[in-house]
Parts: C-alpha cells; structure tokens; sequence
C-alpha cells in the first residue's frame, strides 16, 4: 500500500515535466484563489458558528425548530436522492448504450436544471400548483397540498438535483462502451443479471461521486425550496431556510452553527470518498481503463 | 424483444430495457421539469405578445439580464482558468495537503446559497478581511456588479475543476513526452498537445459554471447592492415582479432567461455528439 | 454462558408471548398518549406576519397559549411564519394555509382580499382601530455622536450622505419609509416638482437596496455601509439591544409617519380548518391590556397606552405623525401612484453611477 501512497506523481527527472519553480508558482496561484473563493468564506462560516463558544454550537443544534428542519432536510434527501439515482441510472443506460436521434435534445433537457434559476424553478411550481395555478383549485378541492408543504419541497430538491446522476454517469459509461454486456449477454446472462453484475460494477464510482454531489446538493438547496415551503417554523423549514430564519433573528452564531453543519456533512462525504478513490485506486484503475 | 421493438429512429441494438430506461427516463422528465416549464411559458404566453415586448424591452430588463449573463460569462471564464489551473495541480503535482484541497473543491454545491452570500459579503464589505484590503487600494467589492461576480465565481468553482480533472488524469503522458523529445519546448507542448486534448472538458465546465452562475439567486443578493440599472441581477427582478404580484411579467423574464439557457446547453452537446462522431470515443 | 443457554431454550414459548404482550402494550399505550395528546392538541393556529415582529410574536403567542388552556383547557400550538410582508401576502395567496395574517401594512392584506376569496373586502373595519392594535413609525438610526449632524429628513439629500434603506418594490417597511420622506417634502418644500427632485437626491444616496428590512439593519449594523438606516422604530430600539447602545444613536425627524401594521383572520382557511373561534380570540387578544404591555415591551406603540409599562412608554419619542389615508389617500391608491411599474419610485430612482 506504501508503494501506491508515496508513488511519485510526477517524478522530477521526467522529460516532459515544468521546472520546480513553475510548479511552485502554480501551486502558489490555485492555493491563493482557492484561498480567496473557497477557504475564506468556509473559515467565516466556522467562525461565525463558534464565536459564541462550544455551548452555544450545541445548544443552536439541539434547539427543536433546529432538530425539525435537519429532521426534515434528511427526509427530503432520503426521497429525492434514490428517486434521481434511479432515474439517473435509466437515463444514463439510454443515453450511453444506444444510439437515437434527438439525443442531444434529451441530454439538454436532462441539463436543463442546472441552469434553470431556482427562483424560477420555484415559480413554475407555484403556477402550477399554488391556489391560483392550474391544478390549485383541483387539490384545493381534494384537500391536497403540494406546495408549502412537504411534497413541493421534495419535488423542488429533485428538480434541482436532477441533472446529477447522470451528468456524472454518462460520460463514464459512453467511455466503456457495450463490449462488456454484449458478451454478457452473449453467453446467456440474464438482462437484469447483466446490468447488476457488469454495468453497476464497472461505474460505480461514477455513480457514487453523482450520488454525493446529489445529495449534498439536495440537502444544500436553497433557492427553490425557500419559495414552496412557506417557512412555517418547525414543520416546512429545511436546514438552508432554517438558516435564513435564524439569521434574520439577528441569531447569526446559531445560523453559522447550522450551516457549518452542512458544510462539514460535505467535508465528510467528499474526504469519505477520497479515501475510497485512494483505498481501491488500483480497482478504480481497473475499472476505468478496464 | 428489444430489436423488435426497435423503431427506425434508434439503431439496433442487442442490450435490453431501452424501452425501460427511456420511459423512465422521459416519465420523470415530463414530471419534474417538463411540465412545470410548460405552466411557465404558458403564463408568460398570456401576458400577450404586447406586454412580452414590452417587459422584454424595458431597459430595466435588459440591464439586468446584461448583468446576470455579463457577469456570469466573465465568472465562468474566471473559473476557467482557475478550474483548469485547480486540475492541473491536483492531478500532476503532489504537495501537501492536496487531498484536503480535492475534498473542498466540491463545497459550493454543498452550502447553502445563502450561507455563501452571508460569509462573502461579510469578507468582501469594506469592514470585512479582503474588503477592508481592497478599500485601501481605492476600490470596493461587495455592493458593486464585482461583488456579483465573486459569488458567481464561488459557485462556478467546481464545474471546470470536476469537469477536467478525470481527463487531465487519463491523458497519456507519453504523447507530452515524445513532444518534449522531438524539441517542442514545454509551452508548446502545454498549448499544442494538453490543451486540445482537454479542450471539449473544459468546454463542459465553462458552460455548466456559466449555465449554473446565470439564474444564481440566494448568494447574490446578499453581496450585489441590488441598485437597479448597476447590481440588479434578472432573477431579483422576478422576484420584484412577484412582489407587485405579477405573475406574467416574472414569468416572461424567467422564460428569456430559460431560453438562452436552454439554447446553451443544446449547442454544446451538440458540438460534443459531433466532436464524439468525428473523433471517436473522446 | 452455558447455563443461560438452557434456560434461554426452555423459556421461549412462555418468554416470547410475554414479550410480545410487552410490546403491544408499550405500542399501544404510546398510540393511546399520542392520541390523547393529538386530540388535546386539536387547535393549530398558523400566523404568517412579516419580518421585525419575530420577537413581539414569540411573546405573544406564550401569553395566548396560557391564556386559552387556561379558559378551554385545550393546549393550542401556534405556528409562525415570517417573510417581507409583500411576499408573504402573495404566499397566502398561492394558498398558504394561514389562519391570521399579521403583515406590515393594509395594502398587503388588501392584495390578499383583492386576489383571492380569502379574505372579504371590508377586512378593516372589523377589527378596532382600522384592524392595527399597535403602530409604529420610521426613524433615523445614525452612528455613534451623529458625525454627519443628521437631524431631519431634508439633511438626507445632501450630497455625500450615504442612506440605507430597504427596496420598497420588495419591503412594506421601504414603503412606510419613502412615502414618510414624501410627506415630510411635501409639507416643507410644497411645490410637487421640488418634492420629486428631493426624493430623487435622497435616492441617490442610497448605496445597497437590500430585499428586507433585516437585511438593512445588518448591512447598516454589521457591514459598516451609510451614515443613517431608515427603520422602523421598533427595530432601531432592537437594533441597539443586539449590536449595542454605545455604537449608534436614534434622530427623531420632525415628522413621521404613523405605520399601522395590520392583522386579519383568514375566512377562508378558518372556516375550512374549523379554527375560526380560535384565531378571533387571538387576534381579539392583541387588544387585551395583558398583550398592549408586551406590544410597548416589544417596542410596538401600544393602542391602549395606560396598559403598559409607562418606562417603555417613555422610550417613545413625541413627533408629528401623518397618516397614510389622510395624506396619500389609502393604500391602493399609494401603491399605483408610488410603487407599481412605472410609479414615482421607478421615475426618480436613478442610480447615481
């Protein structure tokens, strides 16, 4: 394992290889962007949350319209995380493994999230389901509610996480191409027997790098979620629009406190998954250049 | 089962379940965000060929959307260079704590919008840690359209990094070295042998930071000022038309907006289907 | 080990039944407390209100709830949600749940009465006191010693004056803002076109037009931008209950306006949810001596003023207030004229770069 850890990455004999003091230089660059983009504001974020001290941190996590939103930010996650993996996971098999016309028109619908304002996202809901949308007076009547309540939160945080699953699945198994399964196939597997046992494997990294960023997208969202909930406190607050409450209370250690949160819950995973690449780089290898 | 159902549009194939997976696909598709879409465009479209002119023309309008595409576009390149420069040294150099810095990049998905306006404002103001700096050089950056573009950079930061990293690490060196020992200096190799070879990925990233930056709400406000005609970004403006309660006027800037966006999208994954055709597997 | 094995064998048939019977009791006297509990709890009020009145609320929903359990025995939770009040307004019209709402002006609740079958038309009158059951006004909060010497709403246009103020398209408390320095120019400077050219100054001077009225204060509080914030009054006093009394001082200009944040019932979701009983008795409450003193507490103008603690009373400044109906002649009115696309606020304002 030693060998794979202290491999040099890039040998300073190597032909092909920049000077040290360019490598310095540029090393010097990225860390002082990433300094002022990236590290600041996450370093103001734990800052602000333990001004007040390790008590006050607790107590801001343990306060019950706290426990309810982060209650709430995980239902929302555990629904629309395993419906976009599935999707995802359809799509990409379409995408990938066969050839139709219009499929760049599908992939840009598939896209078409990412760059959909969330402000905007929130409105199509509303005029769709809001009292004075198309289907508002039909729930209404059926005593439904969609929006500012639970259900238009889930389907807001699927309508932003959409794009990830696949996103990250279809250039991966484009690359693999259908070798695999045709021979799979060929050899009398089952249709289902061959997706689990030579697809999922081959790109399950692909998919769980999509599955983290979905999901920490999903928990993170903001946007469209804060125009369906209707902020009713204790019950359609998520941890992003708990946030925002607490900060407008002037209570900014105990919005901090929650948002560091988040952030560390996406620190965890995305080190989590680091370590994995880093555990099983040699199947990783393997199963990318196969 | 799966060639006889296959139509003319769609190659034969010997894999099952396209019929699955595309109607899954589809399904899903036309529920989540077809169909609100459509609700969208249909109540933009009532507003009347008139008022859609007129709200599309307004210089308001288009100060904004000049802002939000302006800014997004310039935050994009922003990201770029950067993204591109981030992957580089992840992939080639080992230095320490490189890992740490491969976990962080993916941050800005993660935090909440608003979180990130909060902290950005509060370093970028003129009492905050950059700002105070910057003060003293005689320029400010929150509440000015530069303070729209530092959120717009922070949570474009991921795509052209992620983007471009699994190519960067898969290109194959060898190639950089036969280039190096027919006498290309490491410039040119840099420009004519690496760039190519990742342009389409970093194609990708720009347009996902720039697609991504351009409908960016929750971080924004927090840092941009919002002074109408200088900082108002296109997606505050429909939320003040929600305000005025209405609904058409927000939605005909939310459909402009869906419009470039979508246009965006369709021409680079065309660009790639054909770069794909052309080239081979990329 | 090798003794409890035995035993654990021997036991089962006797020891699983009675685990099971454990079980089914635990569950069942859980369902049963939850029950209980479910049908005491029976009344839920949802109050959707606007932003400052997060404090005042929280006060006056402790005092409501023990009121009413002790009077129906019943324990009523009550639900708050808070938001600029314009938005909140259109959220109950996009079918927001609420039973009363608590917004930051008549206009706002007059748009839910307008759009929607919510709320009758006559609203106003059926409360006392045009429905508001405590006012506010809009002050200067300035820094420490008053190093601009800003003493009345003219000094807001002078140049080099930097004001903060909230975006009245997005935020009631901008509304009450902009039309108080309207009528403070119209009563000075008289001539309609020397008002326009005065507002427009003032706005000028504005660097940062936040979306809420919290966010003002703390752009103006946290972020060190402007010489003055124009606020509400009672968020000026909490402004210096949270950033401290030694950094900012209070101008009381010589004239105001009187602000009377309003309340409703919802007919139309009350008599829906059964809840119509219980959110007249709330908002009846408002005018009960006992939530008159947390109202002046809180910093609200209480309407009944011998009810309240006369030090909180003395926190309030004496000043000329005008009122929206007799100088802008109503809300609806106000809103076409100041605020809708193509109004005042969108002919004068122009930014200064």
């Amino acid at each position: 394992m030693s060998d794979i850890t202290f491999a040099p990455r890039a040998p300073d004999q190597e032909i092909s290889g920049e000077s040290l003091l360019t490598r310095l230089v540029l090393i010097a660059c990225a860390l002082v962007f990433l300094g002022l983009f990236l590290f600041l504001p996450l370093i103001s974020v734990f800052a602000e949350a333990f001004k007040r001290g390790w008590e006050a941190y607790l107590a801001a996590l343990a306060d019950p319209d706290a426990a309810s939103a982060i209650w709430l930010t995980l239902y929302v996650a555990a629904i629309a995380v395993p419906f976009n993996i599935i999707v995802g996971v359809a799509a990409a098999w379409a995408v990938a493994k066969f050839e139709f016309k219009g499929k760049s028109l599908l992939v840009s619908l598939i896209d078409l999230p990412f760059s959909v304002s969330p402000v905007v996202a929130g409105l199509s809901y509303m005029l769709l389901f809001g009292a004075q949308g198309y289907f508002g007076p039909w729930l209404k009547a059926h005593d439904l509610a969609i929006v500012f309540a639970v259900p238009g939160i889930v389907i807001a945080t699927i309508f932003v996480t959409f794009p990830f699953v696949a996103r990250e699945l279809i250039p991966h198994m484009q690359a693999l191409g259908t070798d695999d399964e045709e021979a799979a196939l060929t050899l009398g597997a089952s249709a289902w027997r061959t997706f689990f046992t030579i697809t999922l494997p081959n790109v399950k990294w692909s998919l769980l790098y999509g599955v983290l960023l979905c999901n920490a997208r999903a928990m993170g969202e903001f946007g469209a979620v804060a125009v369906v909930s209707g902020k009713i406190r204790g019950v359609t607050t998520t941890i992003p629009t708990q946030i925002e409450i607490l900060y407008n209370e002037y209570n900014g250690a105990a919005a901090f406190a929650l948002a560091s949160l988040l952030a560390a819950l996406a620190l965890v995973t995305l080190v989590l998954k680091t370590f994995l690449e880093w555990r099983y780089a040699d199947a990783i290898a393997a199963s990318t250049h196969r | 089962m799966s060639l006889a159902a296959s139509t003319r549009w769609r190659q034969p194939s010997i894999l099952p379940g396209f019929g699955l997976a595309f109607g899954t696909t589809l399904t899903a598709l036309c529920l989540i965000v077809l169909i609100p879409l459509t609700a969208l465009m249909l109540r933009a479209a009532g507003a009347g060929w008139a008022d859609i002119v007129a709200i599309a023309s307004s210089p308001r309008t288009l100060a904004a959307l000049r802002l939000s595409f302006g800014a997004a576009l310039i935050a994009a390149l922003v990201n770029t260079v950067f993204g591109l420069l981030i992957a580089w040294i992840l992939v080639r150099y080992e230095f320490p704590g490189r890992r740490l810095i491969d976990a962080a990049v993916d941050l800005p998905f993660a935090l909440p919008t608003a979180v990130a306006g909060i902290s950005l404002s509060a370093i970028y103001a003129p009492n905050g840690w950059v700002g105070s700096f910057a003060n003293q050089l005689g320029f400010q950056i929150a509440y000015t359209p530069l303070g729209v573009m530092v959120a717009l950079i922070f949570i474009g930061l991921p795509f052209v990094v992620r983007s471009v990293q699994p190519v960067l690490a898969e290109s194959e060196r060898s190639i950089e070295e036969a280039a190096a020992l027919l006498g290309a200096s490491r410039l040119r190799t840099v420009f004519r042998v690496i760039l190519p070879a990742v342009a389409p990925a970093v194609l990708t990233g720009f347009v996902l930071a720039f697609a991504r930056a351009v409908g960016e709400y929750g971080s924004v406000i927090f840092i941009a000022g919002n002074i109408p005609m200088v900082s108002e970004i296109a997606p505050l403006l429909i939320v003040i038309k929600l305000e005025q309660f209405d609904y058409a006027g927000a939605a005909v800037i939310g459909m402009m907006m869906l419009i470039v966006s979508f246009v965006m999208i369709l021409v680079l994954n065309l660009v790639q289907a054909w770069g794909r055709e052309r080239l081979g597997h990329v | 080990m090798s003794s409890s094995r035995p035993q654990a064998t021997a036991v089962p048939p006797v020891g699983r039944l009675r685990r099971i019977v454990d079980i089914v009791s635990i569950i069942a006297a859980f369902a049963f407390v939850f029950f209980v509990a479910w049908g005491a709890r029976a009344q839920e009020l949802l109050n959707v209100s606007y932003d400052p009145t997060r404090e005042l609320y929280r006060a006056i929903n402790t005092a409501f709830i023990a009121q009413w359990k002790a009077k129906t025995g019943q324990t009523l939770t009550i639900r708050q949600s808070h938001g600029g009040s314009g938005s909140q307004a259109r959220t109950v019209i996009d079918g927001l749940n609420a039973d009363v709402v608590t917004l930051a002006l008549a206009g706002d609740i007059d748009a839910i009465a307008e759009r929607s079958t919510l709320i009758p038309k006559d609203w106003q009158k059926r409360l006392p006191q045009n429905s508001a059951p405590y006012t506010s006004t809009i002050v200067f909060l300035v820094r420490k010693g008053n190093p601009k010497g800003l003493k009345d709403w003219g000094d807001l246009a002078k140049p080099g004056v930097s004001v903060i103020t909230p975006n009245p398209k997005t935020s009631g408390g901008a509304r009450w803002n902009y039309l108080a320095a309207w009528a403070w120019a119209t009563k000075n400077l008289k001539d309609e076109a020397k008002v326009r050219e005065y507002i427009a100054a003032v706005l000028r001077n504005v660097p940062v037009l936040d979306t809420g009225a919290r966010g003002s204060t703390t752009t103006f509080a946290q972020r060190g931008l402007g010489d003055v914030l124009l606020s509400w009054e009672n968020e000026a006093f909490l402004a210096f209950d949270e950033f401290g009394k030694d950094k900012f001082d209070i101008v009381v200009p010589s004239l105001s306006i009187l602000a009377e944040p309003s309340v409703s019932i919802v007919d139309g979701n009350v008599d829906k949810k059964g809840t119509r009983a219980t959110a007249q008795a709330y908002l009846e409450f408002l005018y009960t001596p006992e939530a008159q003193k947390i109202i002046a507490k809180n910093h609200y103008r209480p309407r009944n003023v011998e009810a309240a603690d006369p030090k909180d009373i003395e926190l309030f400044p004496k000043l000329d207030l005008v009122t929206i109906d007799a100088e802008f002649g109503g809300w609806a009115k106000a809103t076409k004229t100041h605020f809708d696309d193509g109004g005042t606020f969108d002919q004068l304002y122009k930014p200064a770069r």
